[in-house]
């Protein structure tokens, strides 16, 4: 960018924005380095760090060989002696081959040491399908780590977010996991003029509604919000929180907007049993149950690996025209008015 | 520090002897104190291993940082964690040095570099690369030493960790404790190739086997592989051969060994060895074997006292430092 111009003139993609996220970590603390697969010279599988080895140079952006156990632990250690370690795993799938490090250190050392240790570490990982890239690579398992005390769980969604929850999850002293959507990565806009940071404490809300709630994150937050626009078109007027950290919940933020509505529908990439989707549902069911004048809904992924076809891809995942359909029948009940 | 037994001092034998008499007893105590319940858990106890915690950390510095696995007491008293506080840790007391939240296999203490305490095999490896990343990168001359089981070999983690270490070049001393078996599993059931220092070569890593039940032996070797570490910044493997005397829990009936083999492995008791070595050099009398007990003794009492008057965490406090407390 030339310098000069402000940030929030120039249109950027999602990549973009997490690119500079990264740069300006790099540039403003010398704790702080990149290491995953193919982060250096090949410049990211998503292309998200192209250009930050020539940079910052091979120490700080640092490939890795093909062994996540190995380069999550270390990314560990090292922030256990003080370093600012950003692990990039290439995507959630592969994180499973370092779910020992995620979970059983990463997430207890702190408490297991009677709070002597901390671990600020951050983990990005590209999640999610929609690509067509069959079981293996499109898991959403956010909702699983989201499970885990110890860890903190963040959705970038928007530009904006991409931009600057990376700043946010660093300055805090906790193990942090960013879930970027691969499908966001190309998704192009311009950053909010004048904002500088963003918090990883609250949900927000990225469309104002008086009908109902659709809560989401990720690529599902903007099918929910494509949705939202095609409902207006029938007068109903949708309210789509946007939920941004998965752990903790901003139950207040949630609570808030299903007491203003009073119907709500979440959308969640996860798989539907045992998901994130349920814990939302169980919590409103236990803080504003009285406030509804409905039942809690969802739209969830079909319980099924994930499959190549298109067509059978888009049948299992969560689509702007069924999040419509649902709520529809949230607002005006089979034999109802 | 030269640990030659050819320079052996009475001084520092006595210190060796005096460190692993402190370790045993302190195993030999839990045993009795697990019997009455004054500690619960697993429990995985190091009788016959003493000589290797001892004579590695004495060539360690308070630069350097410590990775251990869940049968550690001994790497914790031997870097100096006091015994109070790892009796405490025992009972599960506030005071003890994870503050009752870790227990037997899980006792750390950052202010002596002393990272756990991990009780999944393999699971410490890769994070003794991250700190020796780290202390790279800082341009320490610190090394990180990081001990784990013959059992660990079999683990992905080790194959990663050392390939990684190698890779980067980064300060690793891994301490592999070949006790001969993975909990009830020999080593020959479990590995292809039961040299477990041949391995090192496929990843261009330095090795020795070393008598892991002579102290003398294990400080000589720490201290030859740490002065490479540190000026080569480069890992090593030192296989420690050794032998635990005990079960592998407190819930082990031991089908998978002979009374004989027990038998013969205690006859090169490190303790019994060292002690004989420095009666025939002519530095160790009766009464200095008889003062170290009693030294020990009551070092154990105290301990055990300080740990019976501690209070309990208050329930209250259960969720605290799930998330750290202070920024850094």
């Amino acid at each position: 960018m030339p310098s000069g111009t402000p940030e929030s003139a120039v249109s950027l993609s999602y990549r973009d924005a997490v690119r500079a996220a990264l740069h300006q970590a790099l540039s403003e603390d010398p704790r702080v380095f990149l290491m995953g697969e193919d982060v250096g010279r090949y410049g990211g599988s998503y292309a998200v760090s192209k250009g930050l080895l020539e940079t910052f140079g091979p120490e700080r952006i640092r490939d890795t060989p093909l062994s996540e156990s190995a380069f999550v632990g270390a990314g560990i250690g090292a922030a256990l002696a003080g370093l600012r370690p950003i692990v990039e795993i290439m995507t959630v799938n592969f994180s499973l081959l370092a779910l020992d490090q995620i979970v059983n250190n990463a997430a207890t050392l702190s408490h297991m040491s009677g709070g002597q240790l901390n671990v600020p570490l951050v983990i990005r990982l590209a999640t999610g399908a929609g690509r067509q890239l069959g079981a293996q690579h499109s898991h959403s398992l956010e909702g699983w780590y989201a499970h885990v005390p110890g860890l903190r769980i963040a959705v970038p969604s928007t530009l904006d977010d991409a931009r600057f929850m990376l700043a946010a999850a660093l300055a805090l002293p906790d193990p942090v996991l960013l879930f970027e959507h691969l499908y966001l990565y190309n998704m192009e806009g311009t950053l909010t003029e004048g904002l500088a940071r963003v918090d990883l404490e609250h949900a927000a809300i990225r469309r104002s509604g008086r009908d109902l709630t659709l809560i989401s994150y990720g690529w599902s937050l903007h099918k929910c919000l494509a949705a939202a626009r095609s409902l207006a078109a029938e007068g109903i007027e949708a309210e789509v929180l946007d939920l941004r950290t998965l752990r903790p919940l901003d139950d207040a933020a949630i609570m808030a907007s299903v007491r203003h509505t009073r119907r709500v529908l979440i959308v969640d990439e996860g798989w539907r049993s045992g998901s994130l989707a349920a814990e939302i549902a169980m919590r409103i069911t236990e803080q504003a149950f009285y406030e509804l004048d409905a039942p809690v809904t969802r739209l969830c992924t079909a319980e099924v690996p994930i499959p190549y076809a298109r067509h059978l891809e888009e049948a299992a995942l969560p689509s702007a025209a069924g999040i419509v359909a649902a709520a529809r029948a949230l607002l005006r009940p089979a034999g109802g008015s | 520090m030269n640990a030659s037994a050819a320079a052996l001092t009475r001084e520092h034998g006595l210190r060796l002897l005096g460190a692993m008499l402190r370790i045993r007893g302190f195993e030999d105590r839990c045993y009795q104190l697990y019997g009455q319940m004054k500690i619960r858990g697993f429990l995985h106890l190091c009788n016959g291993e003493e000589a290797i915690a001892v004579g590695a950390m004495q060539e360690f510095g308070p630069e350097d940082a410590i990775v251990a696995t869940y049968r550690e007491h001994g790497h914790a008293l031997a870097r100096g964690i006091p015994m109070d506080r790892v009796m405490a840790e025992l009972y599960g007391k506030q005071s003890g040095c994870s503050r009752g939240r870790g227990g037997s296999m899980h006792l750390f203490d950052a202010s002596r570099r002393f990272y756990g305490g991990h009780a999944i095999v393999g699971g410490g490896l890769p994070v003794a690369v991250g700190i020796a990343l780290a202390q790279k990168l800082r341009a320490e001359r610190a090394l990180t030493a990081c001990f784990f089981g013959d059992g660990a070999v079999a683990e992905g983690e080790f194959h990663e960790s050392l390939n990684l270490a190698a890779l980067w070049r980064l300060p690793v001393l891994f301490v592999c404790e070949n006790n001969l078996y993975a909990m009830g599993t020999a080593l020959e059931r479990a590995q292809a190739e039961p040299d477990i220092s041949a391995k090192a070569a496929a990843y261009r890593i330095g090795a020795a086997v070393v008598d892991g039940m002579d102290v003398l032996a294990v400080q000589a070797a720490v201290a030859q592989a740490a002065r490479t570490v540190r000026t080569e910044s480069v890992p090593i493997l030192l296989e420690m051969r050794t032998y635990r005397f005990r079960a592998h829990s407190m819930f082990d009936p031991q089908l998978y060994r002979g009374r004989a083999e027990v038998e013969a492995w205690q006859k090169r008791d490190p303790i019994i060895t060292l002690s004989a070595r420095l009666r025939a050099l002519g530095v160790l009398q009766e009464s200095d074997l008889a003062q170290l007990q009693r030294d020990c003794e009551a070092e154990l009492d105290a301990a055990v006292q300080f740990a019976e008057h501690s209070a309990w965490e208050p329930v209250s406090d259960l969720e605290r430092f799930v998330y750290a407390e202070r920024h850094t």
